[in-house]
């Protein structure tokens, strides 16, 4: 299915990232868009707010994020694509009714513009500091996909894309940008609605007394209906069958969780996305995401100039993490280089992934402001040693 | 028993007068002996038989707690969502597509206790709902503690030696912040529940019914009240039908009269009329109305 032509500003333009997020999910045929004001992310839902009136849709300024992230997964099972978007503070109250989101297996997408934290910390500034609660941050055991772009030109396409994907699985989708790509302006160029692919949801062509709501389809994803179709589903927190019914025992347990994270982790070729460069005959590959992998590139010039291989993997989607491709390199490489602005999440990740076959070096940074690529350049220098 | 034998036995077997609307599959449901939700159930099916609203349009939400599995047990578009977030999920689907009828079925723990700050904004922007919330005066499901709604002096398991917080007055609330439709009843009340409900179901806006109902195994029985059968007792000797009442006056004491009856019927634009109003003055033909899903350019 191609992009409305109406939604999309085909042409062009000079935007910040978060402007460029608000374009992206028009563009993706949002209709529904529930937030709550928070710095560095509001201008997303600022420039929503202005454009949905002659576009088409609805925006609503919740009373708080929890209830922000509720409404979402509401107007997702009345049929329509939803988005919310916030900053830490707010990502931590939405927690909750992303479990929620999870096990109703509710697509909808959910953009993080990062700032400095814990707790209130740096409301202006930047940080990469919630990409582990990104993952982990609601209850219990499930799975979510997540991308990270790095220029308003991704947040555009990436929000697209997180649409997609989210649609795809049935799983929230989360755009992890941050305060510095949120508010960086550049150009971004936004194409023509027919360049533009937009996955449709799929809903089931069952008669009601066949169809079971929660019954896996193909890719272990169950066909949705909407509420309205006459399907008189129940969805619900608990525990459930595939009816929707609640069962309160471990083999329904079992079963129910099991796949909600099995239909990402067996899908996980599909979802996962990378960008690798010069990674052939690299001694060290950067291991980089958002904002930190455009900041890598003066160290990794540097590093280059002086005949050290330095090769790169970016990750355009953190989670799933592409475990199997950073397993294949670490087998040939001495180091990764991660550098991040926290004090170390994915490094975490590629720690575990390369299963001892080489080192994971983190380059940290507390968040308020990026790394200097002198630091990255000293993080391969120690990566060669 | 086996159809062959029911008609040999010229048996007519009689089909549950809910049946169209209950999830007869799940029944037995997990209330307890006494507990009023069963009867308030009751009166939301009359209701919405009587409101001839095409029950596929009509979506049920709940919270967490005993009256949240009230979403459960209905036979329509049901979700059982997170505890107090049941209004802002109403929100969603209403909003998502606003061809649906939205109903909020839940307790006073959960709509008021949790859930207060969406049952304060929902009502201000009137939003398009009919909340009907039990109020049992407990936390039941968890075992009896202290809620925003139990009455000075009553025990709960987390006011053993009585309570000293006052509580909410619910319709008070729900007026002041500008629902259009305010009533309470007991569950003793059942026609005259099913009557009110119906009325708001026919009502566009934020409607909001309080639901007083018995609670014999835990409120009932911390505080020495006797049976359900003795709450209803009470109920039927202590309520006081006073339709317009101030909403001021409906304060709720430990064992004294329950004042009971429709006190607030108005008429205030809705979200989406005061939204939809506003954007055709402001961008008139290139105002794009949004009607759900469905609606094709």
């Amino acid at each position: 299915m191609k992009a409305d032509p109406k939604r999309v500003l085909t042409g062009e333009h000079y935007l910040d990232g978060d402007h460029a997020c608000a374009e992206g999910a028009l563009a993706a045929g949002c209709t529904f868009i529930a937030g709550y004001p928070i710095t560095p992310s509001t201008e997303v839902v600022e420039r929503i707010s202005e454009r949905i009136p002659t576009v088409g849709g609805i925006f609503i300024q919740m009373e708080d994020e929890l209830a922000s992230m509720a409404a979402v997964v509401g107007a997702s099972w009345s049929g329509a694509k939803a988005l919310t978007v916030t900053s830490g503070p707010g990502f931590s109250l939405m927690m909750e009714n992303i479990g929620l989101a999870c096990m109703l297996e509710a697509p909808c997408v959910i953009i993080n513009v990062q700032r400095g934290g814990p707790s209130t910390g740096l409301p202006t500034l930047t940080g990469q500091a919630d990409m582990m609660q990104v993952r982990w941050g609601s209850h219990g055991d499930y799975e979510i996909i997540a991308l990270s772009p790095n220029s308003p030109q991704e947040c555009f396409f990436f929000t697209i894309k997180a649409f997609n994907l989210s649609e795809k699985y049935r799983v929230p989708a989360f755009v992890m940008t941050d305060e510095c790509v949120g508010h960086m302006t550049e150009k971004v160029i936004i194409p023509e609605a027919d360049k533009i692919e937009l996955f449709q949801r799929r809903y089931t062509k069952l008669p009601p007394e066949e169809y079971l709501p929660f019954k896996p389809g193909p890719n272990l994803v169950p066909e949705m209906v909407k509420a309205g179709d006459g399907y008189r589903i129940h969805a619900t927190g608990l525990t459930h069958d595939e009816k929707g019914y609640p069962v309160m025992n471990w083999e329904a347990q079992e079963k129910l969780v099991r796949r909600l994270v099995e239909k990402i982790r067996k899908n996980a070729d599909d979802i996962v996305e990378y960008e690798e460069e010069e990674t052939d005959d690299a001694e060290i590959v950067l291991l980089s995401y958002g904002i930190s992998s455009r900041v890598a590139i003066p160290a990794i010039q540097k590093a280059r100039a002086e005949g050290i291989k330095v090769g790169v993997l970016r990750l355009i989607v953190v989670w799933p993490f592409p475990e199997k491709r950073v397993y294949e390199l670490s087998k040939k490489i001495k180091a990764f280089v991660v550098p991040e602005i926290n004090y170390g999440q994915i490094v975490l990740e590629v720690e575990r992934s390369v299963h001892g076959e080489c080192d994971a070096i983190l380059v940290p940074h507390g968040g308020g402001w990026v790394h200097n690529p002198e630091d990255i350049y000293r993080g391969i220098k120690e990566a060669v040693k | 028993m086996n159809e062959t034998l029911t008609k040999e036995m010229g048996v007519i077997e009689e089909k549950h007068p809910m049946e169209n609307i209950l999830r007869m599959d799940r029944i037995p449901h997990i209330w307890c002996p006494t507990c009023g939700i069963g009867i308030a159930v009751t009166s939301f099916a009359i209701a919405l038989e009587k409101s001839k609203i095409p029950l596929d349009q009509v979506c049920v939400v709940s919270g967490i707690g005993c009256s949240g599995r009230v979403a459960g047990y209905v036979k329509l578009d049901s979700f059982h969502s997170t505890h107090g977030r049941a209004i802002p999920f109403a929100t969603g689907l209403k909003l998502g597509n606003p061809k649906l009828k939205t109903v909020v079925f839940s307790g006073d723990g959960d709509i008021i206790g949790i859930g207060g700050n969406h049952f304060i904004h929902s009502a201000r922007r009137n939003m398009d709902m009919l909340v009907l919330c039990i109020n049992n005066f407990i936390y039941a499901m968890t075992g009896g503690q202290l809620a925003a709604t139990t009455p000075l002096t009553a025990n709960t398991s987390t006011s053993p030696y009585g309570n000293y917080e006052t509580p909410f007055n619910l319709p008070y609330l729900a007026d002041s912040c500008g629902a259009v439709y305010v009533a309470r009843w007991t569950v003793l009340h059942v026609r005259r529940l099913a009557n009110s409900i119906t009325e708001a179901l026919n009502k566009k806006g934020f409607s909001f019914i309080e639901i007083i109902c018995p609670c014999s195994t835990i409120y009932a029985r911390r505080n020495r009240l006797g049976s359900g059968l003795d709450l209803m007792k009470f109920y039927h000797d202590n309520s006081i039908i006073k339709h317009g009442a101030n909403t001021k006056e409906l304060d709720i004491g430990f064992q004294q009269k329950i004042i009971v009856g429709k006190f607030v019927d108005r008429e205030r634009p809705t979200f989406l009329e005061s939204l939809n109003d506003w954007n055709r003055k402001v961008f008139g033909d290139k105002f794009k109305e949004y009607g759900g899903p469905d609606d094709g350019d």
